[in-house]
């Protein structure tokens, strides 16, 4: 896929080369801003001993001018051509590398737009080849019509038709495109509460500790905390002397602000992030907008969807909310690598979403089985010695009184819990089309695949689980696992039996797509 | 171990276990090595290094092999390929012809003395992406790549 060859004169003449657009330039200058911090400082540091104040904005200034000299190289020697059978990106001021892109390799085509961009009328366009080695390629940032001609080009070229796009068509609406998912601010909104974070806590500390130098006052030091506040007239004996009353809603107060901060944390999060978001459904596949500062625009061709995975937590299922991924090859961004369909809705909307994914509701809880119960207490039988070992320990070489390290005992409870929960939220089952996994106790997931979209399936037994006669069904998905555990031998080899079955008998005629 | 099956295992080709052991013996080395270091050092009775290490040396590299052997097994369907392996760990995985991606027949220097060679297929899924099939006969295993490779052919 990836080719360092002079690839200009195999071209046919008629594809022209085209560049990003110039303002982007400025725009990936100022987002590249923080990243020049560290050579400034390092610049600066260089300098300081010469004694002359003049130097340093001269040195800031050609750090600035360097930077932007570079990215305008870059720009020069970046282009694009949009061919008969592949998008070709060439780059590299010194390395240059040429990279192809076949059409039919394009999984799909994101458009997003950070805050400075959409300023510009800008968007930065993103091919998903589902390639292993992560960044496939980008073109940050070209104009948002040129943006909508080439996914436009793409899907149409995708699709058989070579239909040319001009540039100055305007982004047109498909037609056949409705809308089947939408969040509105209320809803944005009570998933945000849902979204509980204290995480800036985290980012607050982790800041301090990393900068503390630039802080005029030690701020892991509480003694001057303590001397802070008496200079402002409170004391620790005060505070030991308002009575318990007082202290009672001094704490409430620190809990309930830090209650506060978690939520609207989430909240702004979540707004940031889920704002306007709307699922479409097109002839090509689903396709999402959100985002209220950064617009992200991303297509999931439908019949690239491998497994649907619903997944919801221990409160939110209380108010029946849930959210819909779909698995499939390509990446939907850094932090999760399935396609959120809808992040946060009710089941009825989960099931019609995944409808159009052609993947049905589970039709009852009859068809799921439990796990072997023998399965989860092994695992706790395992534990049992080591915790004896541990005991034994003590008495002999510690002389602890045999009374109190019974107390040990207790350290099986909670793992003993654990497989409990486990062992009963834990289900499989399969029907005639699909394989079901229902699995965790506080963030609960159930799995559904179509059975014909299954790579590859493997019975696995360890050393403990063979001489139970039990198994695990491993299954290959593209894009992701679906593993079932503590199922008889039996049960897993009729299982496998009957979905190769499936399998074997799609793959030679044409019902590929359609159930 | 496989009663259920009902299509007959083939196993792998006998050289299997020479190759094997070579490939044990050459990598465990060091340890030997090691252990005879320390028994020059002298910091112990002579042979509280070397015997045991000898011991477990012989049987990692002489048994183990033999015992691996006989647990490998393939069956080359119409449709499908099966590969059965381990006794502790037992595993046993089919993967249709039609999801295969693509088929890798390699052969390191000591399979090459011995005209053996590994197939491997890779799948598109997360979970076991690629099957390895060692210690087949170099031609069996080009033969089986042409059979998977026409079999995804005429499914295309």
């Amino acid at each position: 896929m990836r080719e360092t060859a002079d690839v200009i004169d195999d071209l046919p003449p008629s594809v022209e080369g085209y560049r990003l657009h110039i303002t982007g330039l400025i725009v990936s200058f100022v987002s590249g801003l923080p990243q020049l911090v560290f050579p400034m400082v390092a610049a600066i540091f260089g300098v300081r001993k010469a004694e002359n104040p003049v130097l340093i904005p001269i040195v800031i200034a050609a750090v600035l001018i360097l930077s932007l000299f570079f990215r305008w190289l870059a720009w020069l020697r970046f282009q694009y051509f949009v061919g008969e059978h592949d998008i070709r990106v060439e780059k590299g001021i010194l390395n240059r590398t040429a990279r192809s892109i076949p059409y039919e390799r394009i999984q799909d085509v994101s458009i997003e737009q950070k805050p400075l961009a959409r300023m510009m009328g800008l968007g930065e366009v993103k091919f998903e080849t589902g390639g292993g080695d992560g960044d496939d390629a980008m073109l940050s940032f070209v104009t948002l019509e040129e943006a909508n001609r080439l996914r436009a080009l793409i899907r149409s070229r995708k699709a058989g038709v070579a239909v040319f796009v001009t540039a100055d068509a305007p982004a047109h609406v498909e037609e056949d495109a409705h809308p089947i998912f939408a969040m509105d601010g209320r809803r944005v909104f009570v998933f945000g509460l849902y979204s509980f974070s204290l995480v800036i806590f985290a980012v607050l500390g982790g800041l301090a500790q990393q900068f503390d130098f630039l802080l005029p006052f030690d701020f892991w030091d509480f003694k001057h905390w303590i001397g802070l506040a008496e200079e402002r007239g409170v004391s620790v004996k005060q505070i030991n002397g308002v009575g318990l009353f007082a202290q009672l809603i001094l704490a409430f107060g620190a809990v309930g602000s830090l209650i506060f901060i978690g939520f609207a944390t989430g909240v702004v999060r979540t707004l940031l992030r889920e704002h306007g978001f709307r699922l479409t459904q097109t002839s090509k596949g689903f396709r999402r907008q959100r985002g209220l500062l950064t617009l992200t625009d991303v297509v999931m061709p439908t019949h690239r969807v491998q497994a649907a995975v619903v997944q919801t937590g221990p409160i939110r299922k209380r108010r029946g909310w849930h959210s819909l991924k779909f698995v499939s090859l390509a990446q939907d961004s850094k932090e999760e690598s399935n396609y959120v369909a809808a992040p946060f809705a009710t089941l009825s909307e989960v099931w019609r979403i995944a409808q159009a994914a052609t993947i049905a509701a589970p039709d009852g809880d009859e068809r799921l089985q439990r796990g072997a119960a023998k399965y989860w207490l092994t695992q706790l039988l395992v534990i049992v010695p080591l915790v004896l070992a541990g005991m034994a320990a003590l008495v002999v070489f510690a002389d602890a009184p045999v009374g109190r390290t019974l107390v040990l005992l207790l350290l099986l409870v909670l793992p003993g819990a654990l497989f409990w929960l486990d062992w009963r939220q834990y289900r499989f089952g399969l029907d005639d089309h699909q394989l079901y996994l229902k699995r965790g106790w506080w963030q609960q997931q159930l799995t559904i695949a179509p059975q014909v979209k299954v790579q590859s399936i493997e019975i696995a037994q360890g050393p403990l689980a063979r001489r139970q006669g039990l198994a695990s069904l491993k299954f290959g998905i593209a894009g992701g696992t679906l593993e079932m555990i503590a199922l008889p031998l039996a049960t897993a080899v009729a299982i496998r039996a009957a979905v190769m079955a499936k399998v074997a008998a799609v793959d030679y005629s044409a019902i590929n797509q359609s159930r | 171990m496989t009663d259920d099956a009902p299509p007959e295992l083939t196993p792998l080709d006998p050289a299997f276990i020479t190759t094997s052991r070579i490939a044990t013996a050459l990598g465990l080395l060091p340890f030997v090595v090691g252990a005879g270091v320390l028994e020059f050092a002298q910091l112990l009775p002579p042979g509280t290094f070397l015997v045991p290490v000898l011991l477990a040396y012989a049987f990692v590299a002489y048994t183990v092999p033999a015992r691996k052997y006989r647990h490998w097994g393939y069956d080359m369907g119409t449709d499908r390929l099966r590969v059965v392996r381990g006794y502790m760990f037992y595993s046993d995985t089919i993967v249709p012809f039609g999801r295969i991606q693509h088929i890798d027949v390699d052969q390191g220097p000591i399979d090459r003395r011995y005209g053996l060679a590994t197939l491997t297929v890779h799948t598109a899924g997360n979970h076991n992406s690629t099957v390895a099939l060692p210690g087949l006969a170099h031609a069996d295993a080009l033969a089986m790549r042409e059979a998977i490779r026409a079999a995804i052919r005429q499914d295309t």
